[in-house]
């Protein structure tokens, strides 16, 4: 049985988490990444740039198990994990949040969290014994501190504001420990003077718990403050994978992408909505 | 396992009790009545958990009625009509056959998965009515029921049916309570909710379906077989559409998210249906039909949320 | 031989009538997403009223033939009528909402509806006898045929043909298909969905009260024969695929044959057959046969 309690320190001997070799995936005639080969190493916070449709999500839903590859192979921690199921990939230690966040609208804030920790833990999910003891509840309210959304724990989550939906998306998917996070434009959506405080929340979580991280974004404020590595999708292939300073001066990432982001409109925030 | 675990709970011993003690002071048609409500009460309870799920099933008349001929063929061809022995019976013939129709059904949701259920429901009904083995269009009576080789006389036959269909109810109302706050059971609202994200915490909504599946079906055929008991007849007609189309009103009728919700419904819709087809034999069916429509559209978490505990979160 | 011949045209006859009964669900779900079990009142609708006026209109003794007009245009009308009332006065204020619960909605206008045509008709079983008797008996390679039967054949091909042409070659057409597509996308476009949901309701109720009508004289008309057939139309449109005209017409045909060689073989296996096919078509290709399937939107 897998168990997935990620490294709680950065070890000094580095250790690759992920590997892709070859890893493509086509629609028909479109081919949506092509021969994407990145190595992931522990406690690696790497952020991932590129245009829509450049290759990013498709990459992640391809390591999630969302998407079977066309060709190529993914390895975690030199283990074959290609094919698998999204259920299986978050057994082996590999986690992810949404671009809309993916929660379960009609219970609060604190359920969700409830039921994250539980069906991630490693036990038989049968019993009459009840969801919400003591424990469980005080357990939740804790990590919903960690975020700063504890305010919000009885608040069903439809009602919730966008910052605190990502938030709760995040920390759902941290709840398993993940030795892998991937984090799919977590800022998106959120008011522009809102993102560092998010970001800033998330980082510290990740550091407790040594997860190596991912993090797709197009806000490149975002990438510069947090990543320590970037990597570069365009037309569905990688045209940067270097550290961050190396890369955002590269020039093919100047010309298709960095450029392509400086004439984007500053996004309307969806608290409003 | 605690006996009382909370309000809902303890208030479920205290109306047992009432409904034991209403045994020495009812009139027989109302028991009957009563009895036939909580067996019905149970076929919607397991429906009501494939609701919470997020899927309308149209075909558990299918369990309904494999729970009644069970009952009848054992009765009649093998001689047994010791409850315990047939319920058990019941339930193994449930659980094999929602096994295999569960693992298909358990890929489908919304509209195909309600059309299969259906279709499975018809099936059953197709073969039973051209059966002329068992009785084809008629059904057939069954024997009188036992306990433990002790044979009540018929005259008293239903009032102690109507006291074991009482404590079976109860004590399976006190299991599916507990049932409902337990992780499974919240698992059950969240792949309501959001499918992927259940399958993003490391967990395959299909098994929870098949689960929930398979403890509807059971709940559905003990229904039946106490309804076959205390009716003393069963026939084709509980596994045609409309049956399963009952046991959906009721559902919607009581409400799904309180456990006791399913039985209340079925006891209003029960004394409704009595009394109405005796005023109005013509017009009771479309009573029926408004009151469906004016739930959807006024009341769509059905009679209990008109409760007033219910509108501020509290038990009940 | 002659079982066979037996077989191929009591299966054509059947599928005859189920087509005319089907085509109207069908083509309802597909513009409106709807699955109206009040279908199966529809045709109740259309039977009674044929029923009616076939008793009433022979027994003054006036043409004939001029009662085939009758009776069946009634049924029509009725129809049509029906299902202007339904679809204004109830179902327009549900749309939107999920599929499922649009079939509870339509549960309960069927409820409605079956108390309705007890409280016009009665309980009384009506007999219809007389058009069927004038057609007479027709003989193909020696086995003897009802005329009645075998001009249903007839019926359907002209309805089948009839939507064919307007859903193919008519402007009208062309927009309903337009919105059996993609109904949000229409309306972008400026077509008037609403205005294409009450014509779409209202020509596939009066489709479902034609199947009645004409199969008024052929049988006893009586409470119940709705909830009965809506279930067999059910499994037809299923089989063809939901929302298709051309996936009804194959559904009948399989359905109908299938049920011949049933009857004429293994009697038990009638109604077996039917649902059996629906539940293997569900399973293996839940769209049906002639729908391809669309992907999720999430």
């Amino acid at each position: 049985m897998v168990t997935f309690a990620g490294p709680k320190k950065r070890r000094s001997t580095v250790v690759a988490i992920l590997e892709t070799k070859g890893l493509s995936k086509t629609f028909g005639a479109v081919t949506a990444a092509a021969d994407i080969n990145v190595v992931i190493n522990e406690g690696e916070i790497v952020g991932v740039i590129g245009s829509n449709g450049a290759g990013k999500t498709t990459f992640i839903n391809m390591v999630t198990g969302y998407l079977k590859p066309s060709e190529g192979t993914i390895l975690y921690r030199n283990r074959n994990i290609t094919g698998l199921s999204p259920r299986q990939i978050t057994r082996v230690g590999i986690c992810r949040s949404f671009q809309i966040a993916q929660l379960f609208p009609e219970l609060t804030a604190l359920e969700n969290m409830a039921i994250a920790f539980r069906l991630l833990e490693n036990r038989r999910l049968g019993g009459f014994a009840p969801l919400l003891t003591e424990e469980s509840v005080n357990r939740a309210i804790q990590e919903l501190k960690e975020y700063g959304i504890e305010e919000y724990s009885d608040a069903v989550v439809a009602t919730l504001p966008q910052g605190v939906r990502k938030l709760l998306d995040i920390a759902m998917a941290l709840a398993g420990q993940p030795a892998l996070l991937l984090l799919d434009e977590p800022t998106s959506g959120v008011a522009v003077d809102e993102k560092f405080a998010l970001m800033d929340t998330v980082m510290k979580a990740v550091n407790r718990t040594g997860a190596a991280t991912l993090f797709v974004e197009h806000d490149m404020e975002i990438i510069e403050r947090y990543a320590t590595r970037v990597i570069a999708f365009y037309d569905g292939s990688i045209i940067a994978d270097a550290p961050t300073a190396e890369a955002m001066v590269n020039p093919d990432v100047k010309e298709y992408i960095i450029g392509a982001e400086l004439h984007r409109q500053p996004e309307e925030s969806l608290d409003n909505a | 396992m605690m006996l009382i675990t909370d309000t809902t709970s303890r208030n479920l011993w205290i109306a047992m009790c009432v409904f034991l003690l209403m045994t020495f002071i009812i009139p027989n048609w109302l028991g009957f009545l009563t009895t036939v409500a909580l067996a019905k009460g149970l076929v919607v309870l397991g429906l009501a958990m494939l609701m919470r799920t997020g899927l309308v099933s149209f075909g558990q008349g299918l369990y309904y009625c494999l729970g009644g001929y069970v009952v009848g063929i054992a009765g009649t061809q093998l001689g047994i009509t010791d409850v315990i022995i047939l319920l058990a019976i019941t339930i193994i013939s449930a659980i094999m056959i929602s096994l295999l129709l569960g693992l298909l059904l358990c890929r489908y949701r919304e509209i195909f998965f309600a059309m299969l259920t259906m279709a499975f429901s018809m099936i059953l009904y197709g073969i039973l009515v051209k059966s002329e083995v068992l009785g084809s269009t008629d059904g057939f009576n069954i024997e009188p029921a036992s306990l433990m080789g002790w044979h009540p006389a018929i005259e008293s036959l239903g009032t102690w049916v109507y006291m074991f269909t009482v404590v079976l109810t109860f004590l399976i109302l006190q299991c599916i309570h507990r049932y409902f706050k337990s992780p499974l059971g919240f698992t059950g609202k969240a792949i309501r909710e959001n499918e992927i994200r259940v399958e993003y915490l490391g967990i395959s909504p299909k098994k929870v379906i098949l689960l929930k599946y398979v403890i509807a079906a059971v709940l559905a055929s003990v229904g039946g077989a106490l309804t076959a008991m205390v009716a003393g007849h069963v026939d084709p007609e509980m596994a045609f559409w409309t049956t399963s189309g009952e046991f959906v009103f009721i559902a919607l009728l009581g409400g799904i998210t309180h456990v006791a919700a399913p039985i209340v419904g079925a006891i209003i819709f029960e004394i409704i249906r009595t009394f109405a087809f005796d005023l109005a034999p013509y017009s009771w069916q479309m009573i029926l039909g408004a009151a469906l429509l004016l739930i959807i559209f006024f009341l769509p978490n059905g009679l209990w949320s008109l409760l007033p505990a219910q509108r501020n979160g509290g038990q009940l | 031989m002659d079982t066979a011949l037996v077989i191929l045209i009591d299966g054509l006859i059947y599928s005859s009538w189920l087509f005319i009964v089907a085509v109207g669900l069908t083509l309802i779900y597909g513009v409106m997403k709807i699955l109206n079990l009040a279908h199966g009142s529809l045709y109740a609708i259309g039977a009674y009223t044929s029923a009616s006026l076939v008793g009433w209109y022979f027994s003054t003794g006036y043409f004939p033939w001029a009662g085939f007009a009758l009776f069946i245009g009634a049924a029509i009308l009725a129809g049509m009528l029906t299902g202007f009332i339904i679809e204004r006065g109830l179902l327009r204020f549900m749309y939107g909402r999920d599929e499922v619960v649009m079939i509870l909605v339509t549960y309960g206008i069927l409820l409605i509806l079956e108390d309705v045509i007890k409280l016009l008709w009665g309980v009384d079983a009506y007999f219809a006898y007389q058009p069927y008797s004038m057609l007479g008996r027709i003989r193909l390679s020696g086995i003897s045929f009802a005329g009645y039967d075998l001009s249903l054949i007839l019926v359907a091909g002209l309805v089948g043909f009839a939507l064919w042409y307007a859903l193919n070659q008519t402007r009208q057409g062309k927009l309903l298909r337009a919105v059996i597509h993609d109904s949000e996308v229409s309306q972008a476009m400026g077509i008037n969905v609403s205005r294409v949901f009450v014509v779409t309701f209202v020509i596939g109720s009066a489709l479902g009260a034609l199947a009645g009508g004409l199969t008024a004289p052929a049988l006893s008309v009586a409470p119940g024969i709705g909830i009965e057939v809506i279930i067999l139309a059910f499994a037809v449109v299923v089989i063809g695929g939901l929302g298709s005209v051309g996936g009804a017409a194959i559904g009948s045909l399989l359905v109908g044959i299938c049920r011949a060689l049933a009857v004429h073989t293994y009697p038990q296996l009638e109604l077996f057959v039917i649902y059996g096919v629906m539940a293997m078509v569900l399973s293996i290709r839940p769209q049906g046969l002639f729908v391809t399937a669309t992907a999720r939107k999430i």
